[in-house]
């Protein structure tokens, strides 16, 4: 009887023979359900396969079945780690195709809560990707509950502002729902300046830590021509030495009235991204404070007294509308037809366009390394599959 | 007493006392983590969550077992024992007080490192029987780790054992008793750091905890585990690094020496096990890990070099200052 040949597999000591890994959906650093099916040599990654789509929920096709006055609540669940920006771009469009004006005071609380909401979201972020890298058993997460600590401050003010911590439907089109309440700035004073001292803390604790450093520096390097052939936007593209911020490059809102410089870094690595939003921490706060300073008397909306969630009707017509979100550029596409709901809508999401950049960057590093690109990217899931 | 019942009674007592020590040194590391992180810890379970690790064990007992279907069985149930027992027998050779302890052989430390090192087995057994690709991952990390750190961890552990100019335990722990080997000049104090960070790495603790690394791999060589066979590689894990606390203990800190009267000594012995235990936890919750060839080279081209010169350099200090006598 003859022996079977077996299937042999040839051993070379270049690593040759390869590895098919999946790293989620399931999975504790995922952020969310993002599935990455990682070809790999022995540690090190060869090939990335990124695949989404595990948390789509039709949020556009919904879009066109609510109407102008109910959306903005639903907006806030495709970035639920940053509600407000995605409110913040639909009542936008919707105001730039009504050409709705929108009083002084709307405005300013329209930037003051989207900062505050960038400040929460950017914690959210130091927190998870630092455990990303040091473990739920480690010093990681230790970093996270610090983060997640002063994150449950600006939420407490989002609750006496709102009355829901973390989907708000604050923004309304023509301006805001609430106006603040007795005694809040001086809460919102209290907080901000509270989180600038921690964040200082923060940086003293991971940037004096040579296997922080270790781990970011020089990791997950996204040249300056990569940045902008992927698209990618937001603090990726600052770290890769792009000085492009909505804020400034397209002011919205009342942004041109605030004083406040767009952090850069050219390095590209995750070190470079970390410091782009630890200065953005920062810049927000100083944000927070002239609006704080600032804020106008008078209405908080043009369209006072709404009675109906059908009673705002937009003219025909369509608007791109985009904000700087704490991920990058968010925008919303709208055509109205003239009825009390939207024909169409579409959404940029920030992390949908800068997940693209993650199969260019991620090859060639160690496994380890894949969460700590995947955790500077930032992405949050709800706003990739929508 | 009949002399032979205590060969027999006496591992019995230091294994119950082990598990009952490593139950409840969970408990304090939850706490003293909790404090870190402006947290309080288990509360409800008992007067201030004492009674949690009891709870857990419980927990862990009732738990449905399950062996995947692709497992390799065999090996699969057999590597938590396989693990579990180096990392109890480390303790044999412990004393905790002049003439108390399992077998005090005359070369303890030499046995010490000989089985703490055998865990490496159970590890890439249950990495290797669990089919699973993050727990192979997982356990090769391990072994090249393992590789890594365990020269390094000798040649620090030996520099005690030169300056006592023995091998046996108890006599490193008397050689102590004017001058705590940590305090000896230069030499104590670089031995001791070293001794820590090997032992960290041995341990397979945050920053060089790349074999669990849940946040790439899951919970690594144990992802598969649980109910009873993972309760024996947790009680494992941490029994060696009770055990490497109490080495430490013993080869820098004086053992048992201490003020108060004789009795005292085990006492001593325990606060001092605990109090490097408090700072591997308190290494654990401030650092990041570190990657895998991160790691590596940090033992290859740091450690291994200068833990190397360093047991040349106690070597002269040793013949010149007791001319080789000791």
């Amino acid at each position: 009887m003859a022996t079977p040949t077996l299937a042999r597999v040839e051993l070379d000591y270049s690593g040759g023979e390869r590895l098919t890994m999946n790293m989620g959906p399931q999975h504790p650093s995922a952020h969310g359900v993002f599935r990455a099916i990682l070809t790999l040599e022995g540690e090190t990654v060869v090939g990335v396969d990124a695949v989404i789509g595990y948390l789509h929920r039709c949020h556009e096709k919904l879009a066109e079945t609510l109407t102008y006055a109910q959306y903005p609540s639903i907006a806030s669940k495709t970035d639920y780690v940053a509600a407000m920006t995605s409110e913040f771009a639909y009542v936008l469009a919707a105001e730039e195709i009504g050409k709705i004006e929108v009083p002084r005071r709307a405005q300013y609380l329209r930037v003051l809560t989207a900062e505050l909401q960038r400040v929460a979201s950017h914690l959210l972020w130091l927190g998870t990707w630092c455990m990303d890298m040091g473990g739920a058993l480690g010093g990681g997460a230790t970093i996270f509950l610090y983060c997640i600590r002063e994150r449950e401050l600006i939420l407490d003010l989002f609750e006496s502002l709102v009355g829901a911590r973390l989907l708000y439907g604050f923004y309304q089109v023509g301006g805001v729902r609430y106006d603040i309440p007795s005694g809040w700035t001086d809460s919102c004073r209290k907080t901000i300046d509270l989180i600038d001292q921690r964040i200082g803390e923060y940086e003293g604790l991971l940037e004096q830590n040579p296997f922080f450093l270790a781990r970011a520096q020089g990791v997950g390097v996204i040249s300056r021509a990569l940045a902008e052939d992927v698209g990618i936007a937001g603090p990726l593209l600052r770290g890769s030495g792009v000085n492009f911020d909505l804020r400034r490059a397209a002011a919205y809102s009342s942004y041109q009235d605030f004083q406040f410089t767009v952090p850069t870094e050219i390095t590209g690595d995750c070190f470079a991204r970390y410091r782009v939003r630890m200065a953005e921490f920062r810049e927000s706060i100083r944000i927070v404070r002239q609006v704080l300073d600032g804020l106008p008397e008078g209405p908080i909306s043009s369209r006072p007294g709404l009675k109906s969630v059908a009673q705002i009707r937009i003219p025909k017509g369509e608007a791109y509308a985009r904000v700087e979100g704490p991920r990058g550029e968010v925008g919303c596409y709208l055509i109205a037809d003239g009825s009390a709901k939207p024909y169409r809508m579409k959404w940029r999401g920030a992390s949908f366009s800068n997940l693209a950049v993650l199969p260019h960057i991620i090859p060639g590093h160690k496994v380890a390394d894949v969460v700590a690109i995947m955790g500077s990217v930032d992405p949050v899931f709800g706003e990739v599959d929508r | 007493m009949p002399a032979w019942i205590v060969p027999i009674i006496a591992p019995f007592i230091v294994l119950n006392v082990v598990v009952g020590l490593v139950t409840y040194v969970t408990l304090l590391e939850r706490k003293f983590a909790a404090r870190m992180q402006s947290r309080i810890g288990p509360y409800r379970v008992g007067p201030h969550g004492l009674l949690q690790p009891i709870a857990d064990a419980l927990k862990l007992m009732m738990k449905e077992d399950v062996v995947p279907t692709a497992a390799d069985r065999h090996v699969f149930n057999l590597a938590p024992i396989v693990f579990l027992i180096p990392c109890m027998l480390i303790f044999a050779t412990i004393p905790f007080a002049p003439g108390l302890g399992v077998a005090d052989l005359n070369i303890g430390i030499l046995f010490f490192m000989a089985v703490s090192s055998m865990e490496i087995v159970g590890l890439f057994m249950a990495g290797w029987g669990s089919n699973n690709k993050y727990a192979l991952l997982s356990a090769m990390r391990a072994v090249n780790q393992i590789i890594a750190y365990d020269l390094p961890f000798i040649f620090s552990a030996l520099v005690p054992v030169m300056l006592a100019g023995s091998l046996k335990l108890s006599d490193i722990a008397a050689a102590q008793s004017g001058l705590w080997f940590v305090f000896y000049p230069v030499i104590g104090q670089l031995a001791f750091i070293a001794f820590v960070i090997s032992t960290l790495a041995a341990e397979n603790r945050v920053p060089f905890d790349i074999l669990e690394a849940e946040s790439e791999l899951v919970a690594g060589f144990r992802v598969e585990y649980s109910g009873m066979k993972f309760a024996l590689i947790q009680l494992g894990e941490y029994a060696h690094v009770i055990g490497s606390s109490f080495l430490g203990a013993l080869l820098f800190l004086g053992a048992w020496s201490g003020p108060g009267p004789e009795w005292m000594g085990p006492i001593w012995f325990l606060l001092k096990a605990m109090l490097l235990f408090l700072l591997v936890t308190w290494v654990r919750w401030s650092f990041v890990r570190i990657r895998v060839d991160q790691i590596l080279a940090l033992s290859w081209k740091l450690l291994l070099p200068s833990t190397l010169a360093l047991l040349v350099a106690t070597a002269i200090v040793v013949v010149w200052r007791y001319g080789g006598g000791a």
